[in-house]
């Protein structure tokens, strides 16, 4: 495929959230591989906020010049790494990314990157999670939708702890392959989300 | 050189002997110098004789003494005391003078004569009153200012009064009054010009110079130079040397080379100040004082009485606290080591007979002997009695019903209160150092001054209805004893204290306060934390081990405590144990996690 001007890519912020990433396999290589890339900022959390005291404008200022937010997370508790959950706490303020006047995230897109250990077929309502990933994703997709965001499709890597390292290597030239493609199509789910009325945000 | 080496070891040892045993019993230096001096002296074990001669050197010890004073004051700040020098200086000086010529004319004394031991005896000893001062730390206190303000005014007023005396010989006396004259004014005026260009345009240079050769010793060497040739240019210019080197002082306050010169100075200061008042304590002749024992005493208590109540006068227009005056009065009322210049001069002009002169020589230095004894007096007895009725009009922390008090407002403190400052949570802080409380307040931080481990001044600060007390203060005694008052008479108030190091956190830990915090431990902490990522660790494991380590410490700090009186060898153990674990501990987490990445989520 040929490669799109750099200049015509939306903008992408990668918001990197893992308290050990040197002791992880998957997400170290996904943060690696994603190097380089003109139109992608990674932006890895636990370095830049070890005391979980968030610098909330400097993060809505990065989050206002970028198109696209990646969450790229390791899958804790069926959910984000606790620090991931501390940013959305507090930068998505009432009146800024939601509520009245809280326009400031509109027509964005919400994304998740997610490595899970459990293999994709335990997510699944026959598996032995009993619900899908969809399902336990709901959470960040409802918020990027009270935001007024698009909710891209997940892009996950699943069964982390039984790959093999070319495995691993293979996915993470892939999510380098997936930033360097943007945009996508927009599939599902979230797209074909009916927009929260303005008076409900 | 057989009796100049003999002599430095006869002085040496008698303080060696006498201080240490005066500081013991409560009597403060001054008086341990003292009594060595008498001991030694002509009418003790007459192991020195030739008192004039050490008493004329050792006057060299105040001129350093004024100059390390002058270096602890920059020109602001003595400008701002302005007021109080010409006003209470000029008070004491003229009311004592008066008092005491009026005592001498009763004594039946032509009035030349009154007039001169007048003058000379309303003066007081800088040394005698500046060394408890400084040895207690109260230069900053109200009293202890309005005292040095005296001080000060007393040194500028000698130069008219050695002035005035050729004057009082009438016109009997020719020699040398043809220059004291307008020559005499234009040389003063020029030596002191002399002092204040050299001292602001000269000094530095030179000091850079001399500092850059990295010669300690050669520095040092500057530093003596400096003031014995200001202290000789103010002799040819007919001037007091203590007050030409406090000029000089004055003017390098605000050099980078202060601090240097204060303790490169600091030693000769302190030992000659030492043969100072040891020369003082030979001087008192013990011959004339038991052929007329009378006379002597009875001139002693009344110069004591005269210029004690005209201090108490002055004190009061100064507004000096009640428990200070009596230490003010004390401190001053003594005559003073510019009396024997003053004594000496007159008789030359023939103003005195000998025999006055001899008698008034006994009368000052048995009065500046007693000045130690009455601070003393004043301490054991007087000051209590006062501390409790006490005013302090300048002084009251205005009770606003804050919640927190924080005592100390240095480096430490201030962070606290600027902290709870920022939240609006009202703070009453209380600090000693006037300096600090100037600047503070000038940035409109409500600080007030005084000695937080005063029951009086807690109360006023609202301490019966605060709810929190931080004790921030630099000095571990402060912080116990203040820990100890508020326990005991404010036992609502939780105490959260600074701990200077570990025996200080234990002794605080005996006291079972509450919230105590090693000063330096967090951010030594920050520092190691910075230096695992800086070694590549993440940053959110750098942290997590720093936490894990504090946790350790502060658990080892509980062991210590428990274990505090037991030998040294079983704390080491404990704190070799402590280590180990603490490894093991480390590396059974970071296993942990190097397991979780192989069984749990990636």
């Amino acid at each position: 495929m040929a490669d799109i001007q750099a200049e015509d890519k939306p903008k992408i912020l990668v918001l990197f959230a893992h308290p050990y990433p040197h002791l992880s396999r998957i997400n170290k290589a996904m943060a690696g591989a994603i190097h380089g890339l003109p139109h992608v900022t990674l932006h890895d959390l636990y370095e830049v906020y070890p005391d979980f005291h968030i610098d909330v404008k400097r993060e809505q200022a990065l989050l206002a010049s970028h198109d696209v937010i990646v969450m790229q997370h390791p899958f804790y508790w069926y959910s984000c790494p606790s620090l991931l959950k501390e940013w959305m706490d507090s930068v998505l303020e009432y009146g800024w990314a939601y509520g009245t006047g809280g326009t400031a995230l509109q027509g964005k897109q919400l994304v998740q990157a997610v490595s899970t250990g459990g293999p994709g077929h335990a997510y699944q309502p026959d598996g032995y999670n009993g619900v899908t990933m969809a399902d336990l994703l709901r959470p960040f997709e409802r918020s990027a939708i009270l935001c007024g965001m698009t909710y891209g499709k997940p892009f996950l890597f699943q069964g982390a702890r039984l790959k093999s390292s070319d495995d691993i290597a293979a996915h993470a030239a892939a999510y380098r392959q997936w930033l360097n493609d943007y945009p996508h199509p927009c599939l599902q789910p979230g797209c074909d989300q009916p927009a929260v009325p303005a008076s409900d945000r | 050189m057989d009796g100049l080496l003999l002599n430095a070891v006869i002085y040496l040892a008698a303080a060696v002997i006498a201080v240490p045993i005066a500081k013991r019993f409560g009597l403060g230096s001054v008086l341990g110098y003292l009594i060595a001096g008498v001991v030694v002296g002509p009418w003790g074990l007459k192991l020195i004789v030739d008192v004039e001669a050490i008493l004329h050197f050792s006057e060299f010890g105040v001129v350093l003494l004024l100059f390390v004073i002058g270096l602890e004051l920059n020109p602001r700040r003595l400008w701002q005391m302005r007021w109080p020098i010409l006003g209470l200086g000029g008070g004491q000086v003229a009311g004592s003078t008066l008092g005491l010529t009026a005592l001498g004319i009763l004594l039946g004394w032509s009035w030349p004569t009154a007039l001169a031991a007048g003058l000379g005896l309303s003066l007081s000893s800088t040394a005698i009153a500046l060394q408890p001062l400084t040895e207690r730390n109260l230069l900053g206190t109200p009293g202890g200012r309005s005292a040095f303000s005296i001080l000060l005014f007393q040194d500028i007023a000698v130069i008219p009064m050695l002035a005035l005396l050729p004057l009082l010989a009438g016109t009997a006396v020719a020699d040398g009054s043809g220059e004291a004259g307008w020559i005499g004014a234009l040389k003063a005026a020029a030596a002191i010009a002399i002092i204040v260009f050299g001292g602001r345009f000269l000094t530095r240079p030179l000091f850079r110079m001399i500092a850059g050769t990295g010669l300690r010793e050669i520095f040092t060497a500057v530093a003596l130079l400096l003031v014995m040739g200001i202290a000789l240019l103010m002799q040819l210019a007919g001037l007091s040397m203590a007050l030409g080197t406090f000029l000089a002082g004055v003017l390098l306050a605000e050099s980078e080379y202060r601090h240097e010169l204060e303790s490169d100075i600091e030693p000769f200061k302190g030992l000659l100040l030492g043969l100072f008042f040891t020369a003082v304590g030979m001087s008192v002749d013990f011959g004339l004082l038991f052929s007329r024992p009378g006379t002597v005493l009875g001139l002693v208590a009344a110069l004591l009485l005269i210029k004690a109540v005209v201090l108490l006068a002055v004190s009061r227009f100064a507004r000096l606290p009640w428990s200070q005056t009596a230490l003010f009065a004390f401190l001053l009322a003594q005559g003073g080591e510019f009396a024997f210049v003053l004594f000496g001069s007159a008789a030359g002009l023939g103003v005195m007979d000998a025999d006055t002169v001899a008698l008034l020589t006994v009368v000052v230095a048995l009065s500046m002997a007693t000045a130690p004894l009455l601070v003393v007096i004043n301490d054991r007895w007087i000051e209590p009695r006062f501390t409790q009725i006490d005013e302090r009009p300048h002084d009251v922390p205005e009770d606003e019903g804050n919640p927190v008090i924080v005592a100390g407002f240095g480096r430490f403190g201030q962070i606290v209160a600027r902290l709870l400052y920022a939240n609006r949570i009202g703070v009453t802080v209380l600090d000693h150092d006037p300096e600090i409380i100037d600047t503070l307040r000038r940035f409109g931080f409500k600080v007030f001054y005084g000695d937080a481990t005063r029951l009086d001044l807690l109360e006023a600060a609202g301490a019966a209805k605060a709810k929190v007390l931080v004790i921030a203060v630099d000095s571990q005694e402060a912080s116990l004893a203040l820990a100890d008052l508020a326990q005991q008479h404010f036992p609502q108030l939780r105490i959260i204290a600074r701990a200077r190091d570990l025996p200080h956190a234990v002794e605080l830990m005996n006291r079972n306060i509450p919230v105590i915090e090693r000063e330096t431990f967090h951010s030594a902490l920050r520092l190691g934390e910075e230096t695992l990522k800086t070694l590549g660790q993440p940053a959110y494991a750098a942290r997590k081990k720093t936490l894990t380590f504090r946790q350790h410490n502060e658990e080892l700090l509980k062991q210590i405590h428990a274990h505090w009186d037991e030998d040294m060898d079983k704390r080491i153990t404990l704190q070799q144990q402590a280590r180990a674990r603490l490894q093991q501990n480390l590396a059974a987490d970071e296993k942990a996690q190097e397991e979780a990445r192989g069984l749990g989520w990636d």
